[in-house]
Formats: C-alpha cells, sequence, structure tokens
C-alpha cells in the first residue's frame, strides 16, 4: 500500500437545506493561490436563485414564528457546531491564502460573533420596542419585525468572518436569506452551510449560492419577492446598479464594506434593525 | 339584523342648518413668496401659479413655480445654517426653537384650520380637531428630543445628515409639514421643504411662524412647486437626505435616482389597508371604524382601510348598516361644522377616483351610492360602496385615494389574513373582534407598519408610523422617528 490517496470534495449549493449542484450544470474552476489545487465550483443560475428564494419564503413564517429565545438557541447551537469544525475552517481558510495564525484568529472570531448575535435574540425587542404615550385613551406599543426575505451579497474577501458578520443579524431577527457567497473564496460558505444544516436550522432558512457575482447580482437585487438586500462591496457600479434594481419593489438596501470587521461597530443591535420593520399597533383602552 | 326585518327609516323632515366656520380671522395674501434664508422672495423667473378652493373652484392665491436657481439658493441657505451654527448649537437651544414653533401654530390655530379646509377641500371639522392639533403636537413632541438624543439610541452616539430635501403631498400639508421638520430640526439638520402643488398655502403660513419664531435664517426653506421642483430636489448634489411622502410611483422614482449617490431616504408610499370585520365584533362600532376608516379626509389617507373583509355570518348586516350609515353623511362646504365629506383636492383627482368607479362597475363590482345633492360648483365625490368584488379586481388591488370602498367575504380568520396580505402594499390595517386573543394572532400576521384594532385612522407623534413592503421604508414619529435624520457614531 503506498501514500492514501486524498478525498476532494465537491462543492454544492446549499437550498432549502439540501445541497444541489447547479440546475445549469455549469461551474468554474477555482484555484488555491498558492497550493495550485484546482476545484470545480458550482456557478448557480438565476434559477437556482430564485429557486432559493422560494424555499425562503416558505421558511419564513415559521422561522420568524419560533420564540426569540429558541431562534438564540439555534444560532448559539451554530457556534457549537463552527467551534467542533475549526480545523477544517482554518485548512480552508489558509486554502484561500490566510496564514495558519490568521485563518485560526478568523474561525474564533466568527465564533465569537455567532455567540455574540445568539445572545441578542431575545434582548433586541427589549430594547428598542416602546409602549408610546399617546394624547388619548388608547393602548398602542411599537415592536420590531423580521422584514422577510434577504437578499445577503457576502464579503469578496473576508468569507467566513465578514459573511457571518453579515448573516448572522439578519437571521437572528427571524428573516430567512438567499446568500450569493465570495466568487474568489467561495470554499467556507458552502462548508458554512454544513455547519448551519448540523444546527437545527429549517431547511430554506439560510440558503447559499456560488457563482458569478457579476451575473447574479442583478436578480438578487432584482426579485420582486426578496424585501432587502445587504450588499458588502465597494464596487461603485454595483452599489447603483443594486439600488436601481432594488426599486422595483422598494427592497430596503443596507450597504456595507469589507473591511474593519474587528471594529465595535461590526457587530450591535443596530445590525439587527436594519433588516427589521416597526409595528406599530392601537387599541382603545375602556370598559 | 336579519333578511325581513323592519329597518331603521332614516328618512326625516329634519335637516342641519348652515354652521359655516368664518373666513373673516384668517389672513390670505394675494401672492406667496419662497421662503428662503429667512426671507420671502420672489421667484427667479417671476412666474407664479394659482392655487384654488376646490369647493368653489376660485382662486385662493397663488404661489411661485419654483426654478432651478430657486432650490439652489435654498439648498446653499441650508448649508450654510447647517455649517454656520443650526448642527452645532447647544441641543436645548435647538429644542426651544421647535418649542417655540409649536406655541405659534397653536396660538393661530383657527387661521391654520380656516385656510387648510379652503385650500384643500377637507372638513373643517376634521382640519381643526385633527391636523392643526396634531402638527403642532409633533413639533412639542421633537422639541423635548433635540437635547436627549444620548437616550435615543443606546450604546451609540449621533450626528446630523446634514440638509434635508423633504417633499410632501397635498392630502395632510400641515401635518406632513410638521411630521418632516420637527424631527429635521431636533436632530441638527437643516431643510428645504417642497410643498404640493395643489396645497401649498399652509406651509406658506408655516414659513411665516418661522419667521416669527426667529429660527436662525436658512434653516428652513420651503418651496412651492410640482413633481419637476421635487425632481430638482431629489437630484440636487448637496442635500444629504430624501424624506418623501406621496405615490409608491413616485418614491420607486426617488429610490432609482438616488442609488449610488450615497444619500439616504425614508419614503411613505400608499396603501391599500385591509380591514378585518369578525362576527363577534360590536357591530356598530365597526360600522362606525369602517366610515372613519375610508371616509375620512374624502379617502385621501394613505393608510385608509380601503379593503374591507367583512365575516360571512355578518356580511349581510354590515353591509345594510354600511349603506344606511353612510346615507346620512353630509357632503358638502367643507367649512360648514356639520360636513363629514368636504371636496375632492383636485379636478384631476376626482377624475382619477370617477375612472376607478367605472372601471369597478366595468369588472363586474355592484355598485352603492347614497341619495346625495352635491354642489354645482366645486369637486365631489359621493361616498362609495362596492360589493360583488374579488382579490383580482382593480379597485381592490390598486390605490384609490378617495371615498371608495370594496368589499368582500371570508369565513375564516386565516382566509382574512391571507387575503389582507396578499398586495404589494404594507402600510396599515385593521381588525374588529371583541376577542382580546383574535386581535393580538390577526395584528401579529397583518404585515403592515400601522395595526388599528377596534379603532382606525388614529394619529400620535409618539407613536411611529410607517409602511413595509411596497409601502415605503423608514418610520415617522416616536424614537424611530429620530434615526432617519441622524449617522450613529
Amino acid at each position: 500500500m503506498g501514500k492514501r490517496l486524498d478525498i476532494r470534495k465537491t462543492y454544492k449549493l446549499y437550498i432549502d437545506g439540501k445541497f444541489p449542484r447547479t440546475e445549469s450544470g455549469r461551474y468554474y474552476k477555482w484555484t488555491d493561490p498558492k497550493g495550485g489545487q484546482v476545484l470545480n465550483i458550482c456557478r448557480g443560475s438565476r434559477k437556482d436563485f430564485r429557486d432559493a428564494v422560494v424555499a425562503a419564503r416558505r421558511a419564513f413564517a415559521p422561522w420568524e414564528g419560533r420564540t426569540a429565545y429558541n431562534r438564540g438557541q439555534i444560532i448559539y447551537r451554530i457556534a457549537e457546531m463552527l467551534e467542533g469544525r475549526r480545523d477544517q475552517f482554518e485548512v480552508e481558510l489558509t486554502l484561500q491564502g490566510a496564514t495558519r495564525k490568521e485563518a485560526r484568529r478568523e474561525v474564533e472570531n466568527t465564533i465569537d460573533r455567532l455567540i455574540y448575535y445568539a445572545g441578542w435574540a431575545d434582548k433586541y425587542q427589549q430594547v428598542f420596542s416602546s409602549v408610546n404615550p399617546v394624547a388619548m385613551p388608547y393602548f398602542d406599543f411599537t415592536v420590531h419585525e423580521a422584514t422577510g426575505v434577504v437578499a445577503v451579497i457576502a464579503p469578496e474577501t473576508s468569507s467566513l468572518w465578514g459573511l457571518v458578520s453579515l448573516l448572522a443579524p439578519v437571521v437572528v431577527g427571524g428573516n430567512t436569506c438567499v446568500v450569493l457567497a465570495s466568487n474568489s473564496h467561495p470554499l467556507c460558505a458552502i462548508t458554512f452551510a454544513e455547519v448551519l444544516q448540523t444546527s437545527d436550522l429549517s431547511p430554506g432558512v439560510v440558503n447559499m449560492i456560488t457563482g458569478m457575482r457579476s451575473e447574479l447580482l442583478e436578480h438578487f437585487a432584482s426579485h420582486m419577492d426578496v424585501n432587502a438586500i445587504v450588499y458588502c462591496g465597494e464596487n461603485a457600479d454595483e452599489i447603483k446598479m443594486v439600488g436601481e434594481k432594488s426599486s422595483l419593489n422598494v427592497k430596503r438596501v443596507v450597504t456595507l464594506t469589507d473591511s474593519g470587521w474587528n471594529r465595535k461597530t461590526a457587530q450591535g443591535p443596530y445590525h439587527i434593525l436594519k433588516t427589521q420593520e416597526i409595528k406599530t399597533t392601537w387599541h382603545p383602552v375602556g370598559i | 339584523m336579519k333578511a325581513g326585518e323592519p329597518r331603521i327609516d332614516f328618512d326625516t323632515d329634519w335637516t342641519y342648518s348652515p354652521a359655516p366656520e368664518s373666513k373673516d380671522h384668517i389672513g390670505l395674501k394675494d401672492r406667496y413668496d419662497l421662503f428662503i434664508n429667512g426671507e420671502f422672495q420672489p421667484p427667479k423667473n417671476g412666474r407664479y401659479f394659482d392655487t384654488i378652493n376646490p369647493a368653489t373652484e376660485q382662486k385662493l392665491s397663488e404661489v411661485p413655480e419654483t426654478t432651478q436657481a430657486d432650490v439652489d439658493a435654498a439648498v446653499l441657505a441650508a448649508r450654510e445654517a447647517y455649517e454656520a451654527g443650526w448642527s452645532r448649537m447647544a441641543p436645548s437651544t435647538r429644542g426651544k426653537y421647535i418649542y417655540r414653533i409649536a406655541r405659534l401654530l397653536q396660538e393661530r390655530a383657527r387661521e391654520f384650520a380656516v385656510i387648510e379646509s379652503m385650500d384643500g377641500g377637507k372638513p373643517i371639522r376634521e382640519s381643526r380637531d385633527v391636523d392643526i392639533p396634531l402638527a403642532a403636537a409633533h413639533f412639542f413632541y421633537y422639541a423635548g428630543w433635540a437635547d436627549k438624543l444620548e437616550y435615543a439610541f443606546p450604546g451609540r452616539r449621533v450626528r446630523p445628515m446634514g440638509v434635508a430635501g423633504q417633499i410632501i403631498p397635498w392630502n395632510f400639508p400641515i401635518l406632513m409639514a410638521a411630521w418632516k421638520i420637527a424631527p429635521a430640526l431636533a436632530t441638527g439638520n437643516t431643510v428645504v421643504l417642497k410643498s404640493a402643488e395643489t396645497t401649498p398655502l399652509t406651509a406658506m403660513k408655516l414659513a411665516e411662524i418661522i419667521q416669527e419664531a426667529d429660527l436662525p435664517p436658512g434653516v428652513v426653506n420651503i418651496i412651492t412647486g410640482g413633481a419637476r421642483t421635487g425632481q430638482m430636489i431629489v437630484n440636487h448634489p448637496d442635500v444629504d437626505k430624501i424624506a418623501f411622502t406621496g405615490s409608491t410611483e413616485v418614491g420607486k422614482y426617488i429610490q432609482r435616482t438616488l442609488a449610488g449617490t450615497g444619500k439616504a431616504c425614508t419614503l411613505e408610499l400608499g396603501g391599500k389597508a385591509a380591514n378585518i370585520v369578525f362576527e363577534d365584533s360590536a357591530i356598530d362600532q365597526a360600522v362606525e371604524g369602517i366610515v372613519n376608516g375610508i371616509f375620512f379626509n374624502q379617502g385621501h389617507v394613505c393608510c385608509a382601510g380601503s379593503r374591507l373583509y367583512v365575516q360571512e355570518g355578518v356580511a349581510h348586516e354590515i353591509i345594510q348598516k354600511l349603506k344606511d350609515r353612510i346615507a346620512t353623511l353630509i357632503v358638502g362646504d367643507p367649512l360648514d361644522k356639520n360636513t363629514d365629506i368636504g371636496a375632492i383636492n383636485s379636478k384631476p383627482q376626482l377624475e382619477k377616483i370617477q375612472t376607478y368607479v367605472k372601471i369597478g362597475v366595468d369588472e363586474g363590482g355592484t355598485l352603492y351610492q347614497p341619495r346625495c345633492d352635491l354642489p354645482e360648483k366645486g369637486y365631489w365625490h359621493p361616498p362609495t360602496l362596492f360589493t360583488n368584488v374579488s382579490q383580482s379586481h382593480r379597485i381592490v388591488q390598486e390605490e384609490i385615494f378617495g371615498p371608495v370602498l370594496p368589499i368582500q367575504t371570508f369565513r375564516t380568520a386565516d382566509e382574512a389574513i391571507e387575503k389582507a396580505n396578499n398586495t404589494p402594499y404594507g402600510l396599515s390595517g385593521g381588525v374588529w373582534t371583541d376577542k382580546g386573543s383574535k386581535i393580538f394572532k390577526i395584528t401579529k400576521e397583518i404585515r403592515a407598519g400601522v395595526i388599528w384594532a377596534n379603532t382606525f385612522n388614529k394619529f400620535d407623534p409618539s407613536s411611529p408610523f410607517g409602511g413595509y413592503k411596497e409601502s415605503g421604508m423608514g418610520r415617522e414619529g416616536g424614537v424611530p422617528g429620530l434615526l432617519p435624520y441622524v449617522v450613529l457614531v
């Protein structure tokens, strides 16, 4: 027996709790910048995205309907699962160009960020909701609710920490989402989907599409059943296009830059609020 | 009430005597100028357009047709006022100025109410009891926030955005001006506000108040004009933020135009609110609520209860009571204190409503209008009900912005919710039931920003207002109403 031949991983999409290949049958070649290992990555299509939106829409009401406590538990469970697979992510991050030390820090930071948001699940409503002192005999209160299906355009370079920094506040707030993974750093996204799949998260809550940003971005922004889009990047043309397409159905647009993930303001409840609606309910007071 | 039971006879020899509010107290100039940098100044091209009383079709006054040069001057004045000190002024002093505006508006409440009714056509009862007091209340509410902003956003500090361009609709002119200006000033922004084409007068009167209050020049600038003037504000490079209330169509244009510019925007757009009545509701109160929901302000209300869903068991009774009730509504002189439904705001709006009524009939809906003597002059539309309509009818799907109510029935709560949410809009909703747990179930499930349970069309400055989905983004009122005017640092 000679040296053991390693088993290579097939990277697929993650839609509705399953790992299909793209319906289009297309792929793109991804090359590890150091070792030259070549992988075939699914080149997701518009149809894949639309299927994912259908799954996300179906998953929305049940996910939003869970108790905040339960959503917090599941986010915490994601962190647990990630903790158990630290080595795998470190390897992938180094494959994508990070040093071993950078990779370790990134995985640890990602886990900590998930834990941070897990704790917000049952708290942000308390901090930001209100009972309004209206000048009439009415009981009137204001609460936050998830906005619905959110398209998430992942950071191009921070493929794990940045991705989770975008994803966690969207999901902890009761939204479901479809993520467009990084074009150039796609490995962590799919492996993170495997973590999600084993974390009690219902199918469809998070869906992950790999592919060409240049091809798919406009479909993420123009889909009429997507309520918000979280875009990470600095490309002025893309930002303009996302804003224009989003106006078709008055999508909420959140724009972030792919840097500063360690800043104090990179996490916080205000990131949750960006994909929340505010509902005010009135009722007369009397006998 | 079952079929065949004797109905209440509403026919009577008694009629209401006229009870018109006097007009002799108001100060209305023949011509108004632009309010820029603390002064009234004529437009650069010298052109004016008439603003008319929709109840009489008579000219009330004229206001400037604002040109690009005027918009530039207004934005420049706002920028200079922002840099020169408004943004750095002691917050408590900023608050005091806003308190002054609130007080002056209260002092001149009657004048404002009469002008609001004359310019817009709304009943004096509503302008006197709703529009003006609420507008003053908004200034009071946000005045008090000016020096307390560190409590509004836990864990963060805030800074103002800069110059806010604000565009308001014609249905609640002074109230919308207050909604826009008060939070902007409280957070340290300066303002260029454009009033609506058909109802500019109370905004010009507000400019007088701002002058009286000795607000530093340029902090608030008020200009007049139509869609083109609005475009000039939206496209102006030195405006940092746009706040718009109006149609979804224009809101989409604004969002598209601002894409990639880095400018923030809040949009309060159209709606098609479902008003859901269960058979265990207090029927007579529900009927009053339905009437208030759709006929308040002639139905010129973005959050109007413009789709009625009645549970099958009480549909016959409610529709009958509704027909009886609207037969008693008084349509006529907006300045008469007995008037329930005033004049339609403008001729184009009346034509739009008439077109939709025709579409409703053509698509097979059953029309009901009470006998109604409408004045000969002016723009009027009788209260209108439609039965025999379904979700796909255009009068059920599209915003009419008039006193027209399509009525459908439902059997189960789930069916009501599904029908209520079957719309691209999500501004408001209503539910009528005596069962508390049902109220919470329904109000939670309706995808809309404001839900009224066992009431309708209530507003308060401490209470956030705004829509889900295509009804807009951002909120006005309450703490969430501060957020669109600040940057968190």
